[in-house]
């Protein structure tokens, strides 16, 4: 067929479709709203495991995080009460055989993490006393706000300096200027020297403050030679008599990989190495790129199961261009019957009809896109949803809704085709 | 009969199937033959086997057996496409009931045989102006068939059978809906079409359009079974009112 005879019959479809704008506007509503469902539910499934993704992304997707773990059957024993002191967890000397045996480590920073209250005149907050290395910030991601971070002279000559997040400095010092200010951690004085920002917790949750006095994101930042001097490695916690003591070295050590490459062949060489020397397993290990590859399958059947909800909507709109051709073909016999007449093979019969479906659903699923992609920015806007719409949920909703109009356009077309010319045109 | 006759139908018969085991003879053996530039009328009472010949001679059905040549084919044993090729470009047809396509527009339906012979609606877009123009519709060829009367509508028909240039123009009872004074009108159209080198066949009941006609086929259980020869002296009144 001739270019400009196509165009015609597209013409003559668009015509006959105006014909009945009711029926046609109904007909194309159910691909609109398979169209439209298709991309939004995609956007909003997208958007959701965005946020996950990111959250994962920020813990480093080439940091490796070994923590120290009470070894459970130990912790039963001292179930008991007494004086038993609880010997576990990750030593100096793990960090230094990390930094050596394993390919790939660019550093490792040892961390040790004591809840502690901090006092500042008549505020006392529980926190979390993070004594660890001068590059952090490097490796964790964290974000100076004020003054700065501890540094290589605090480290070495074991300063009672301290950097504290402005979640807790916000408490602490409702109205003071937090820096140069002392607070008092186990009868020891502090000196602030930063205000820093952790970029993996973000501020809505740093804000909230929470009736339980938990220490969420009061973290204090001392040397942790400090911390070695002061705290001791021996932590007492409770009262008397079930005073529980534990000798914990390192509660974190998280180790800094060159590139992903590295990240997950060194996970089990991490294991190795630390099992030689801890068979209790008292430690474990979180590799972040992993917890992003689960959250990207995760992801990935969450799209299939929206995707098929939605394409099942998009699947009854067919059926339902479907239904309202086989009627406009009973509808119209007469003027097929006249068309056969008048030279009109079965092949332009089909076309016609063909040509009609397709207006509609691709004429439907045109609206559903725009709309497709309007919804999720209500939804933004609405329900503070983050939502993504990719280009590929477009992609495939329209190409869906152009071929859902080929194959239910298909059997009223052929039907349309096989009449009878002489039924046609006898055809009340 | 001097001149080469366009139509030659050669002992046709067509027999129908209805319900499983009842057949029904429409056709028992029918032999005409039409010469070109004939005004023929077909007539019959109902049952006679006219509508079934119509059908056969505008290439809408093929005959169970015999043969029909249409100009120079034989067109008995053709396969779908290429009747429809046929009935496109041959044949013109007009209807009863006028049969005009309701979302296209005058001069749209003129060019509809034209369209399905892969014509360019802007290339075929004059001649089928001048062909609305010869019915004198030339100054509606935007309105709609719901916005003409019936006579004017059987006009859109005439032209659109024109468009295609054929060789016969079949008529299928074209005054049947409309009024005496209208019908007239398209008769006398029809008469001039005649007398301008068109050859007519026309299917009716109605002796008063039989008359006009050169020649009448009366039918009769399948077969014809009176031809004769009408008084000549229709064509030239037509041209008169005309």
């Amino acid at each position: 067929m001739q270019r400009s005879q196509f165009i015609s019959t597209v013409h003559l479809g668009v015509k006959s479709l105006l014909l009945h704008k009711l029926r046609s506007g109904l007909t194309m509503l159910g691909i609109i709203f398979g169209v439209c469902s298709v991309i939004s539910m995609l956007a909003i499934g997208e958007g959701a495991s965005y946020e996950a993704q990111e959250a994962i992304k920020k813990l480093g997707s080439t940091n490796i995080i070994i923590r120290s773990l009470k070894p459970p059957d130990e912790a039963s024993d001292s179930g008991g009460g007494g004086n038993f002191e609880l010997n576990y967890g990750l030593t100096y000397e793990d960090g230094a055989r990390l930094q050596s045996t394993i390919p790939g480590v660019v550093r490792v920073l040892p961390m040790r993490i004591i809840r502690e209250n901090v006092r500042f005149n008549v505020n006392l907050i529980p926190c979390q006393v993070i004594g660890t290395l001068p590059f952090y910030p490097g490796i964790v991601g964290v974000d100076i706000v004020k003054g700065r971070f501890l540094c290589d002279a605090d480290e070495k000559h074991q300063q009672n300096v301290c950097a504290i997040t402005t979640a807790l400095a916000s408490r602490l010092f409702p109205y003071q200027a937090p820096l140069d200010q002392a607070v008092k951690i186990a009868g020891v004085y502090y000196r602030v020297v930063g205000l820093v920002q952790e970029l993996n917790t973000p501020d809505k949750r740093a804000q909230t403050e929470d009736p339980e006095g938990e220490t969420l994101d009061n973290f204090v930042y001392i040397p942790i030679s400090t911390s070695r001097s002061r705290f001791g490695e021996t932590i007492f916690r409770g009262s008397f008599p079930n005073i529980e003591a534990e000798s914990v070295e390192l509660h974190e050590i998280r180790v800094k990989m060159a590139s992903t490459e590295f990240v997950e062949t060194a996970a089990p060489q991490i294991k190795n190495v630390l099992n030689r020397f801890h068979d209790q397993g008292d430690y474990e290990v979180i590799v972040p790129l992993q917890l992003l590859r689960q959250a990207e399958a995760t992801k990935r059947i969450f799209n299939i199961v929206l995707g098929s909800i939605a394409a099942i909507s998009l699947l009854v709109g067919g059926i339902g261009i479907m239904n309202i051709m086989l009627a406009t073909v009973t509808e119209r016999t007469r003027e097929i019957g006249v068309r056969r007449a008048l030279g009109a093979k079965k092949q332009d019969i089909t076309t016609q009809f063909l040509v009609e479906t397709v207006v509609l659903s691709v004429g439907g699923g045109l609206i559903g896109v725009l709309i497709g992609v309007l919804v999720p920015l209500m939804v933004t806007y609405l329900a503070d949803m983050k939502t993504i719409v990719t280009w590929w949920s477009v992609a495939i909703a329209f190409s869906i809704s152009g071929a859902i109009g080929i194959l239910f356009g298909l059997y009223p077309a052929t039907a349309a085709a096989n009449l009878d010319p002489i039924d046609a045109l006898r055809h009340e | 009969m001097k001149s080469k006759s366009i139509i030659r139908i050669e002992e046709i018969v067509k027999r129908y199937v209805l319900g499983g085991e009842h057949e029904v003879l429409a056709l028992n053996g029918v032999d005409v033959s039409i010469p070109e530039g004939e005004y023929v009328a077909i007539m019959g009472p109902s049952g006679s086997g006219k509508s079934t010949m119509l059908n056969i001679l505008g290439c809408l059905d093929r005959p169970t057996s015999g043969r029909y040549f249409l100009g120079e084919q034989d067109v008995s044993t053709m396969p779908d496409d290429d009747l429809s090729e046929v009935r496109g470009k041959r044949i013109g047809f007009i209807f009863q009931s006028y049969n005009l396509i309701a979302q296209l527009t005058v001069i749209e339906n003129i060019q509809v045989p034209l369209f399905y012979q892969g014509q360019n609606l802007k290339d075929s877009y004059d001649r089928c102006a001048e062909l609305a123009e010869l019915v004198g519709l030339g100054d509606r060829l935007h309105h709609r068939p719901n916005q003409l009367s019936g006579g004017q509508q059987q006009r859109v028909a005439v032209a659109r059978s024109l468009a295609n240039d054929p060789l016969m123009i079949l008529a299928d009872e074209p005054t049947g809906n409309l009024d005496s004074k209208t019908g007239i009108e398209v008769l006398n159209m029809i008469g001039k079409l005649n007398a301008d080198g068109k050859t007519i066949v026309l299917v009716t009941h109605d002796n008063m359009v039989a008359e006009r006609a050169h020649r009448v086929l009366h039918m009769k259980d399948g077969k014809v079974d009176r031809d004769f020869r009408n008084p000549p002296r229709e064509s030239s009144e037509a041209k008169k009112v005309a």
